[in-house]
Order: structure tokens, then sequence, then C-alpha cells
């Protein structure tokens, strides 16, 4: 049919994009109808895994005794690692230092000694405690003081010479510190199904943030090619890092339970059970000296960061890397050294968790400003900005530039609308009428470098299908996990093709649709996901303009998807009706796309290169009240603004940059994580471990978009990643606190570790008091 | 399997000694007669395992993060800490039963505008949860006591300054509709 008569749409502003449209998933979400892995209705058959694990934190299992786990009742089979039809390895580079299964040695307390199979998950859980271990311990390395093996070589970038510029300064300054790990605590726990296919293939539903590496494990533990794996995920109840690596152990072995039993197989971790045996947020000590003029400017700064990292490497290196390139947050150092060292200890290996090892560097450095600005009675905000990078003081640690400094605005423009002065004076008057109570305030600065560090994850595919009646159909690599990939994705593709997002069909990641995919992190997911997809639309519309053309006669500057409609010349036909026509004549109308970072390189062994596209900035200033009596601690008042570059759905980056912030603070003020002497986790449910509840997000809780014209590079309509950046911005209320406390004894820098539970707090309240700082 | 008591010493999987029972139940309004061969069922497990509703979640399983949240005769309870063998005559409610006839509840739409979830796991038990909470704390909760009101129910991803917006709204308008006595 011809197109009908209307005139081509002129430019104008996009229609889906920057909208603030509800997560995808929420109308199903409010009805519980959003299937996760553990919804899925069961095959026939299913049968489930349960872990069993030695009792012990180091040592060897000398005898291992399962008849009675085999003769439970339900128990359909008993798997250990002599039983593994192919390398037992799940370590995400393959380099067989993390069995699936340990054939003896036990390197930490909850490491896998085997797995049950049985009818029934009640039944598999009973049975594994019916097996009796003989075990020889040794005494266990837990802590980072205890330690001397290393899962990799120390690390260091250098410039100049930091000793040298330290001891020539004006004022020395050192200091040691604790900054505590985090458990994920995703509310969905770790799951995989696994279903056995024809000529040896298997479907493994994984609660994966990277089912590539799902599909490539899984693979190598089965002695079968990737092409016999697929890897599906529709979404993940949270993952906050959780499931970038340590996803793969739970898949594997439920695909090695399907293997072995012919039957599909299913893995969910019980609650206690997870938090014992997945790894956390690396904890590390912190030691540093720095030197100073009298103003606080910075000209030498030396730092060591030694990482718990756990018995294996996992991502350690990723992970403690990314704490050096934010160990200067947002400030020149003139010459500095900054080292990490990677310990080895016989705890669960160490692993990515939302900032990748960012946030302890980056707290760090306000630890740093802080201490500058109790020790010289200035005002902490004042030494952050006297330090921040400006044009001829901009080249970070790692020698990459710091080109757009927009900081100083955007810290100037919080100071206002939070009032800062003003509450500073107001704070202390009361302060000096509060003998118990003490109020702090800080106002914290962030900046994160957006892209992978290991170049080759700097990459996204996607898949897109026309069909004949004008729907459409999405793929890419990236995975849901609440933060709203699928729907910003979506609606990048709804523009691309002019119609509303809801007719744009999002579908469940799956490694048979998108292959060699990066994992969902480094908050990279809608940077690369996004300009793949647009690359497939892309190539859809080139074959459709072409077709338009040879068929109407009219070129693609006269050409317009809007509004559901093609504008063709000046006749319009709708989406389907153009699809349908192109079918007709032989018109292909799915599209892969690929998408990879321009700019960006990063050379490790030399420590040089350019490995952020671009950074994210934000900023929060949080007020807090400390009584000193009891170590309770309240946050009183909020004020973030922070800079997604042109936002593409304003509602989707407000809900990241709460939750960021919620998680920031929980893990330096109410997240604690206690190992006993025995190398046994104390905190493995949520009755002992706390995340932040309802009750403690404060009332007075604001939220802004840094007004911009956007990002500077050209990314995906202009916006900036926002997974990872708002997460920082929970340290200020960190700062807040030390604020309170320093306002007990002027001159002291209060010696407060991370987390600040009431027993840390009152520590520092002691020894502050006591003039130790 | 950490804080799992030790095997009960018998060989079979549903223990001889539970005879089976049967309960009845009004579940989301409609009478329900349940077999129960094993005592030891939840109610969360009844509902997920055996009843095929997966809307209540299990988060947890020991009562601590409120994933499962149903109402029972009208109360929020998490449904991993009930016996189902205790439910015969029990009203139980849960998230699939809210709303009708394709309309959302107006706790369920106003989660969905104030954008109160990112994952999505916790939201049926913040919204069972709630309609709890407006039961118990009548017509004008303040926002203080909604806070604490709602502290049982976790959410990792740090939605609740929305979930508390959205509880404000449907408050706000006044409209009770559908809402338990």
């Amino acid at each position: 049919m011809p197109p009908s008569e209307a005139a081509v749409a002129p430019e104008a502003e996009p229609l889906v994009v920057r909208r603030p449209l509800p997560h995808d998933s929420a109308p199903r979400h409010v009805t519980g109808a959003a299937t996760y892995i553990d919804d899925i209705r069961e095959p026939a058959g299913l049968v489930h895994l349960a872990p069993g694990y030695a009792p012990i934190a180091r040592g060897r299992i000398t005898a291992l005794d399962l008849d009675a786990v085999r003769s439970a009742p339900g128990v359909v089979d008993v798997i250990t690692a002599a039983d593994l039809p192919g390398p037992n390895d799940i370590s995400p580079k393959l380099i067989g230092d993390d069995p699936a299964i340990t054939d003896g040695p036990v390197r930490f307390y909850g490491q896998v000694a085997f797995i049950v199979v049985a009818t029934t998950r009640d039944a598999a859980r009973r049975a594994a405690k019916r097996a009796r271990f003989t075990t020889v311990a040794e005494p266990p390395v837990i802590d980072v003081d205890q330690a001397s093996d290393h899962v990799l070589p120390d690390y260091s970038f250098v410039r100049g010479n930091a000793q040298t510029a330290i001891d020539r300064a004006g004022r020395r300054l050192e200091g040691s510190f604790r900054i505590g790990g985090q458990e994920h605590f995703y509310l969905e726990g770790q799951i995989a199904m696994a279903v056995p296919g024809e000529a040896g293939e298997m479907l493994v539903y994984s609660s994966t943030q990277h089912p590539s590496e799902v599909q490539h494990v899984v693979a190598h533990a089965l002695n079968l090619p990737s092409s016999a794996v697929t890897v599906e995920i529709r979404r993940m109840g949270g993952g906050f890092g959780g499931k970038e690596s340590q996803a793969t152990q739970w898949a594997v072995l439920a695909a090695i339970a399907a293997w072995k039993t012919g039957r599909p197989a299913k893995f969910r971790l019980d609650r206690d059970d997870d938090m014992i045996m997945t790894g956390k947020r690396h904890d590390f000590r912190c030691d540093y000296s720095v030197g100073i003029d009298g103003e606080g400017v910075l000209s030498g700064v030396d730092v060591v960061f030694s990482a718990r990292c756990g018995h294996s490497e996992d991502l350690s290196l990723g992970v403690v890397d990314r704490t050096m390139f934010h160990a200067d947050n947002s400030y020149f150092y003139p010459e500095c050294r900054v080292t990490a060292r990677r310990l080895r200890t016989n705890t669960v290996s160490n692993t990515a968790f939302r900032g990748f090892g960012g946030p302890q560097g980056m707290l760090f450095a306000e630890r740093m400003m802080d201490h500058i600005a109790y020790t010289l009675g200035r005002d902490p905000l004042d030494v952050r900005k006297a330090n921040f990078y400006r044009e001829g003081r901009d080249r970070t640690p790692f020698g990459q530039q710091v080109t757009d400094n927009i900081l100083a605005e955007l810290i100037g423009d919080l100071e206002t609308r939070s009032d800062y002065r003003a509450r500073r004076e107001a704070i202390a008057a009361f302060n000096a009428g509060s003998r118990i109570l003490k109020r702090g305030l800080a106002l914290t600065p962030v900046k994160f470098g957006i892209s992978f560090t290991l170049m080759p994850l700097n990459q996204a595919g996607a898949l897109v299908h026309l069909y004949r009646d004008g729907s459409i159909h999405l793929n890419h690599g990236g995975t849901e996990m609440g933060q709203g990939l699928f729907t910003k994705v979506a609606m990048v593709v709804a523009e691309e093709f002019g119609v509303s997002a809801d007719a744009v069909r999002i579908t469940a990641t799956s490694t048979d649709k998108v292959p060699n995919t990066s994992p969902t992190a480094a908050s990279s997911g809608t940077d690369l996901n996004a300009m793949a997809a647009v690359a497939a639309c892309g190539a859809i519309k080139d074959r459709l303009y072409d077709f338009i053309a040879e068929k109407w006669k009219v070129g693609r500057d006269k050409v317009a998807f809007r509004e559901g409609q093609v504008f063709i010349g000046n006749q319009s036909m709708s989406l389907g009706a153009l699809a349908n026509e192109a079918y007709l004549n032989r018109v292909h109308l799915s599209a892969a796309g690929h998408y990879k970072t321009p700019v960006i390189s990063w050379n490790r062994d030399k420590a040089e290169g350019r490995p952020f596209f671009y950074f994210a900035y934000g900023a929060a200033c949080s007020e807090v009240l400390v009584d000193t009596m009891t170590g309770e601690m309240k946050v009183e008042r909020v004020d973030v603004l922070h800079d997604v570059g042109k936002s593409l759905n304003p509602a989707i980056d407000i809900g990241q940059i709460e939750g960021g912030f919620v998680q920031g603070m929980g893990w330096l003020t109410t997240e604690e994580l206690v190992w006993d002497k025995e190398g046994r986790l104390r905190t493995h449910a949520p009755s002992t471990y706390k995340i932040p509840a309802a009750s403690d997000i404060p009332e007075n809780f604001k939220v802004e978009l840094y007004e911009s014209a956007g990002n500077r590079e050209a990314t995906i309509w202009r916006s900036k990643a926002v997974g990872e950046p708002p997460l920082m911005l929970g340290i200020s209320v960190f700062c807040a606190i030390v604020n309170a406390i320093a306002s007990l004894r002027p001159g002291i820098m209060p010696a407060l570790d991370a987390p600040a539970t009431p027993e840390a707090i009152m520590r520092a309240v002691r020894a502050t008091t006591a003039g130790e700082g | 399997m950490a804080d799992l008591p030790e095997p009960l010493p018998v060989q079979s999987a549903a223990p001889e000694a539970a005879e089976a029972s049967i309960i009845g139940l009004t579940l989301n309004g409609v009478t329900r007669v349940v077999p129960l061969d094993d005592p030891r069922v939840t109610l969360l497990d009844l509902l997920r395992e055996r009843l095929g509703l997966s809307g209540a979640k299990k988060g947890c399983d020991r009562g601590q993060c409120g994933a499962c949240t149903v109402l029972l005769d009208g109360r929020r309870v998490n449904a991993c800490l009930v016996l189902a063998v205790t439910l015969d005559g029990a009203a139980v409610e849960t998230i699939e039963g809210l709303g009708g006839g394709g309309a959302l509840h107006p706790l369920q739409a106003a989660f969905v505008e104030h954008d109160a979830l990112q994952c999505g796991f916790c939201t049926p038990g913040q919204i069972m949860s709630a309609l709890g909470l407006l039961a118990e704390e009548g017509n004008d909760p303040d926002p203080e006591r909604i806070r604490a009101g709602m502290s049982g129910n976790l959410c990792r991803c740090g939605a609740h300054p929305a979930i508390v917006a959205a509880i404000r709204a449907v408050i706000g308008a006044g409209d009770r509709s559908e809402m338990p006595e």
C-alpha cells in the first residue's frame, strides 16, 4: 500500500527518552506476577541441591563419611569432588584457585565439601547435616594483620617521590584506620536451575550478572563446548556485584547434578549459607602519611591499602585496582605513591560490590581531608575545595587528565541548596550548649571513573527484531537486577523506531541470543548495551531507508519514525504496514548490534593510559546527631546533588541515587561483619547483620539531579552512568559522624573506624576526649 | 544449613507420626481444602510450593526480612513463621488476591506511580505489609510511624523513601476502597 498523505514530522525533542517512565516490570512486581528463578514453574522430576561443608576454616578433610547422607529420606545422589566430570574450577579466569567442591584442603569456613541431591529442598538440607567429617585443623589466618601470603603481587601508582615531598612539606600527618566489608544481602539469594537437554546440551537459569561467564565455566566443568550451554536470566532480585562472579559456583553445581542425574536440578542457597559461603566487599586496613602546607593543601600522599581478599583471587585484581583509581577521589596529589597489597586469608573470597573497591579508596581520601581539617582547625569543606582538581592541577595518580572539572560548581551549588554555612554555625552553637548530644555536618564529593579497567569488557551486543505487525523484540547482553537497565534500553529503542516504550518487547538475557557478553557491572550497563541496541536499530533502519528509496523514491532525510508512524515524504504509514511491505519485498528485519567504548586505553604494567571514558560526579551533605554517652547515631537531614549527564529516565536515576546513598550509608554505619577466631562468620543472618530499614532513612532526604548540557563525551543521549557513583555519597554520613565527635576536642582527628557502629563511635569518643587522635 | 535442627531419626521424609491432616482455609476470599502430609510445612511453603502462589517471596526463611508478608485474619504475618497446620478456619490474603478485575489496588498503583521498587523482590511483601499497617494505624498515621511500621520489611535497593511516599499518598488520597476491615 502506498504511504498516506502526511507531512514529514519536523525535527523535535525526543518523545520517549528523558521521561520518568516507571520500571518496565513495575505492574508485575506490585501484583507478584514478576517471575524470579525460584518462581519458574518447576519441570517434572526436578531435584534440589544442598551444600555440605566442613566445620573448620583451614586444614584438611581426612575422612568424609557420607553413608548417613546417602541413606537419608529423599536423597537421590551425593556429589563429591571425585564425581566431577571436568576441571574442578569455578574461578572467573579459570586459573584453578577456586574449586567447586574441595577435594580435601579446607581454606575457609563454608567451603563446599559435598552436595546432596534430593527430591525436595528440605530433604536435601536435612540429609546434608548427617555427614561425618574427620579433619585436621590448622590455625586460620583471618585478619590482614595476620596475613603474609598474597593472592596477587603488590601494585603501585607512583608520581614523583611522595616521601621526599612529605618530608619537605610544612606539616606531616600520619594515620591508620579500618574500612569494613559489606554483605550484599540481595533479597533474592543465590539460585540456579539447570535443565538437561538432548545431545548433552544444558539450559541454565542463573541469577547472575554475568551469564557468559556462567556459560563458559559450566561448559568447562562439563567438558562441553560453550555452544552446548545456554544461560538465561530475566531478572535478579538484587545483585550489587554479588552475582558477578559468585553466582557461578551454584550454577555449575546445579548443572553437574543435572548432568549426573539426568534430571532438572535447582540449587537455591539458604540465607545463612549464602552469607557464610559467598564473598563480600573487601575490607581494608589503610595506612597513610601526607604532607601539607599551612592551608591544608597537599604536597605529597603516601598510602598503603591492605585488602582482605579471602582464600582466592576471584576479582581482587580489578576490585583493588579500583580502590587505587579512586584513592584520590576529587583531589590533586602533586607527588604520590598509592600502593595496594592483596592478602590471602582463610575467609570467603571477597568480590565485586557496587563501587568495586572504589568506595574504599574514596573513603581514605575523605578521611585524609578530615584529618587535615581537624588538625589545622579549618572547615573540612574548605580543605576539600583547596585540594580539588582544577586546570593545571588535573593529573590523577594514574596519569589520566581530569578535563571537565565541574565539581567546584556542583559543590558550590549544593553548598547553597543545603544552606551549609548557616547550618555550620547553628550546629556549633548547638554543640556548645549540649554536653551529651552532638551534631555533625559534612559535605563530601564523589568523582567516579566510568569504564571497565579491564579493557576487553568495554563492549556489548544487542539483538533487535522487527516483526511484520510492527512489534519489536529487544535483547541485549545486559542483565536486569532492579537498576532499570531493561527499561532504559527499551526507551532508547522505542525512540529509534518512533514508538512508545511499551511497544518494545523486553526479553530475558540469554547467551544464545547475544554471545560473549560482559558482566553487567561497572555502572556500564546502559552506556554499553543501549549503544549496541542503537546500532542494531540503525542496521534495520538502514535497510528500510534503502527499501523506501527504492520503492517510493524518497530519501532518508525525508523519512521519520515517529508516534508509531513512518513519515515518508508527504505520506505516512504505520510501522507495521512498512514492516510488512518490507517483508514482502524480502528485506531483512533483524539485526545484531555491537558497541565498543572509544578512546579508552590502559596499560597496567606501565600504569599509563586513559582508563576512564569520563567521570560521573556528585555530592552529598549530611547532618547527624550523635549521643556521645551511648554511641547512638541518627541521620537527620541529607541533601544530594548528583550528575547523571542528561538523564535517560529521571525517575529511575533518582531511585538509583537514593538507593546508592542508603546502601553506602549502611556500609559505613550499621553493617558490621564479624568473624571469630575460628574463622566462622558470626553475622550470617539479618538478625545479626543490620542493613538500613525504612526507619533509618531521614524524612528530610532531598535528591536532585545536577543540571548540565549533558555528558561531554558521546554517550547514549549524553547521559551518564548511575549505578555505582551514588553509593559513595554515603561517605558524607561517616564524615558527619566524625565531625560530631571532633566537636568534643578541637585539634584532634577522631580515630573512627568504619563501620561507625555505636561501639566504634564510643571508642572514637573516648579516644578523642582523651586527646588521642 | 546453619541453625537447622538436627535431623529427625526417622526414615520417611514425611514422618509417619504426622498422619495426613486436612485444613480448610479461606485464601484470597476462596475456600480451599488442603491436605497436608507434613506438619512442618510453613504457610510460605504451602503457598509457593503446593498452591502455586509465588508472589510471597522467600528472602530469609526465618522471619527477619519481610519478603513473605501476607495477611492472616487481617493482620500481617511473616508466612515463613506460620505453620500451615495451624490455619484451619483462617483467612489468608496474599498479593495475588489484591486488586481485582484487572485493576490495581490503590496501594499497588501508588507503588508504580512513586517508583517504590527496584529489583521488586521485596515488593509484594512491602505492599501486604503496608496494607496491614494501614489497618493497624487507622486513617492518619504520621510519617515516622510509617517508617517505623515498615521497618520489618527490608529493601536492599534502598527504595524506602519512595515506599513511604507511596503509602502516604494512599492515605492522603483517602482512597481506602478494598482495604481490609
